[in-house]
């Protein structure tokens, strides 16, 4: 006797009949949106690549002694990126880093207001719960199949494959910030007469900051981790060297991408932590 | 008409606190409610006109609703039944952008556990009622410097809250309330957090700006002596239900019930009470001493008890420049240790 129905099939023809109607009807849509993210992603990457790498070396090193006032600090940040570059894979960092930076723009301008609204209300936030968990645990290739489909191959998909990978720590984090600000700094905004916007802006973001950077953070090296990925779909950058690596069976290859990830992952995270920290500390 | 009236004021916790409130009405009690409903009784029918001017004390153990209560007056929480008037206007009834105007104008309040914002420096605390309501920053940081001088913190401006000791922090609190400029001040369990010799100096202090500044204060107490040193009434609070409202020598000397009774028991009534609650006429046998030896009729009964014990003789007492009477052993004995 069979148990089992066969649900198979009308999920699988009605999801692919679905894709089909949304690029029939929407896929003008589908590419202007697409062009639009692309132009910005593309516009970091010129400004990136084309930039002579020691004014890269030196904005890093800035960047760095800005956040945490410490020489040495400064001096490492900049070596590790001079390393990128010691290793051959420069304009591959460059682009990396450009499809980082979006997808980290990306995730905070979706994250955060998301976070915000789950803090504010029980009901948003049952809703959103699964819905992140179901982006963290789905493997990207089932959305990037049909992200491909619609939005063409390349950087595009590759943005919005890591932003879903990505963004769920952000709205966790924010979430957490924003529900553990304390009742009496509430209490004591609304008080003194507090607007909604001022306690936000004025009292829970403010509060929450720490978190919602440690936030950025873990959406940060996410992203860092789906370059991999993202080159599967012709994003290129550091991921195509591991790509390379694994193709041609070289596993020197691979290393060489696989240390300029880290060393790329290892730089971002101090600047940002230490930046975080100097938020945290009440200092501007 | 005070300042401010609190009528028929009600509120229930719960998910349906109308429904629970009806219950009560039909004779259910505040434990019956919450062992068959899980809703709480926090407030029940409470009438009290605040006068402008005065340091009106709500007192009261944990749970009583004290907290509850004062937080109605600025409307932090919403009553299930009732009206709170401010002036004459009714706070529960306004809209949310009149009830914003409302607490920007009139209704400044002090934390227990200081509310302060940590990521703002003390200055930028102070001057916080008057940021959101828009004033200038040069403006509204040189009042909040004026007000952190006041309160005797002058060169810790830059400073952040957790670099603070808790008297500093709650001084930094006060401040915060008064630069606000209202003319109302709520203090909820202001001095509470504060170990007992620095909680005994803020409330000197804050007599002496009350003596200067006439705000009307509602504060907020579980301390008898807190309440009776610094309340001009009392108002006593047992399980959401007020049971005595009077001046701090009415709840001394004649407790409503045995709550009260219970409670003003191990006060220290030598310094809570004042020499004229034992005012006798002089006695004619004895020769009428010199105005110099005389005592205020309104300093407390502590201040003349070292003259006092192991003599017979009655000490002169004076009010406006003249001896209105006496006070011997018999009579601040009896005062002093009342009904065995």
């Amino acid at each position: 006797m069979e148990i089992f129905p066969d649900w198979r099939t009308p999920l699988r023809k009605g999801a692919n009949a679905s894709i089909d109607w949304l690029i029939i009807n929407f896929g003008d849509q589908f590419e202007a949106f697409a062009n639009s993210l692309l132009g910005v992603l593309l516009l970091i990457e010129r400004v990136l690549r084309g930039a002579p790498p020691w004014a890269i070396l030196l904005v890093t090193a800035l960047l760095a002694l800005a956040v945490s006032r410490r020489w040495r600090f400064a001096l490492g940040a900049s070596a590790g990126m001079w390393l990128v570059g010691a290793l051959g894979q420069w304009d591959q960092a460059m682009q990396t880093l450009a499809l980082v930076l979006v997808s980290v723009g990306v995730s905070v301008l979706l994250g955060l207001p998301l976070g915000i609204w789950c803090a504010r209300s029980p009901w948003v936030r049952r809703l959103v719960s699964p819905v992140l968990d179901l982006m963290q645990t789905i493997p990207s290739f089932v959305y990037l199949i049909p992200a491909a489909m619609l939005f063409g191959l390349g950087k595009v998909p590759a943005i919005l494959a890591t932003v879903i990978y990505a963004a769920p720590p952000l709205v966790r984090l924010t979430e957490l910030g924003i529900s553990q600000v304390s009742r009496e700094a509430m209490e004591a905004g609304r008080a003194f007469g507090a607007t909604r916007w001022q306690l936000l802006t004025g009292v829970q973001i403010p509060l929450s900051l720490p978190s919602i950077m440690q936030g950025i953070n873990q959406t940060t090296m996410m992203a860092l981790a789906m370059v991999v990925i993202a080159s599967m779909i012709g994003a290129r950058g550091v991921g195509e060297t591991v790509l390379l690596g694994l193709q041609r069976n070289d596993a020197g290859e691979g290393l060489v991408g696989g240390l300029v990830i880290v060393v790329l992952a290892i730089v971002l995270d101090r600047i940002m932590q230490a930046g975080g920290a100097r938020l945290q500390r009440g200092g501007t | 008409m005070a300042l401010i009236e609190i009528r028929g004021l009600s509120t229930v916790f719960g998910p349906h606190p109308q429904a629970a409130l009806e219950k009560v009405r039909a004779g259910m009690d505040k434990p019956g409610l919450l062992a068959t409903t899980g809703h709480v009784l926090a407030l029940d029918r409470i009438e009290l006109d605040i006068e402008g001017g005065e340091i009106f004390v709500i007192m009261g153990l944990s749970g009583s609703g004290k907290s509850t209560l004062v937080r109605h007056i600025n409307r932090l929480i919403d009553p299930t039944e009732g009206t709170v008037r401010i002036a004459g206007e009714d706070v529960t009834a306004l809209p949310i952008p009149a009830l914003i105007a409302l607490r920007r104008r009139r209704l400044a309040m002090v934390f227990q556990r200081f509310g302060l914002h940590a990521h703002r420096s003390v200055l930028d605390n102070v001057a916080y009622g008057l940021e959101i309501r828009g004033v200038p920053r040069a403006q509204r940081e040189n009042e909040a410097r004026a007000w952190i001088e006041r309160v005797g913190l002058a060169g810790v401006e830059t400073q952040y809250p957790a670099q603070l000791s808790g008297g500093m922090q709650q001084r930094v609190g006060l401040a915060r309330a008064l630069c606000a400029g209202t003319d109302i001040i709520l203090m909820d369990e202001a001095f509470s957090a504060l170990d007992p010799l620095i909680r005994s100096q803020l409330q000197g202090e804050l007599l002496a700006l009350q003596a200067t500044l006439g705000k009307t204060v509602v504060f907020i107490t579980h301390d008898l002596d807190e309440a009776l040193r610094i309340g001009n009434r009392i108002a006593i609070l047992k399980d959401g239900a007020l049971v005595q409202v009077g001046t701090p020598e009415d709840i001394l000397l004649r407790p409503a019930d045995d709550y009260v009774a219970a409670f003003v028991r191990d006060v220290n009534r030598a310094r809570a009470l004042r020499l004229h609650n034992a005012l006798a006429p002089w006695p004619q046998t004895h020769p009428l001493p010199a105005l110099a030896r005389a005592v205020d009729v309104d300093a407390p009964i502590e201040s003349v008890l070292p003259r006092l014990v192991g003599r017979s003789t009655p000490i002169a007492l004076r009010k406006d420049g003249r001896i209105v009477g006496c006070v011997d052993v018999d009579a601040v004995s009896a005062l002093l240790a009342p009904q065995g």
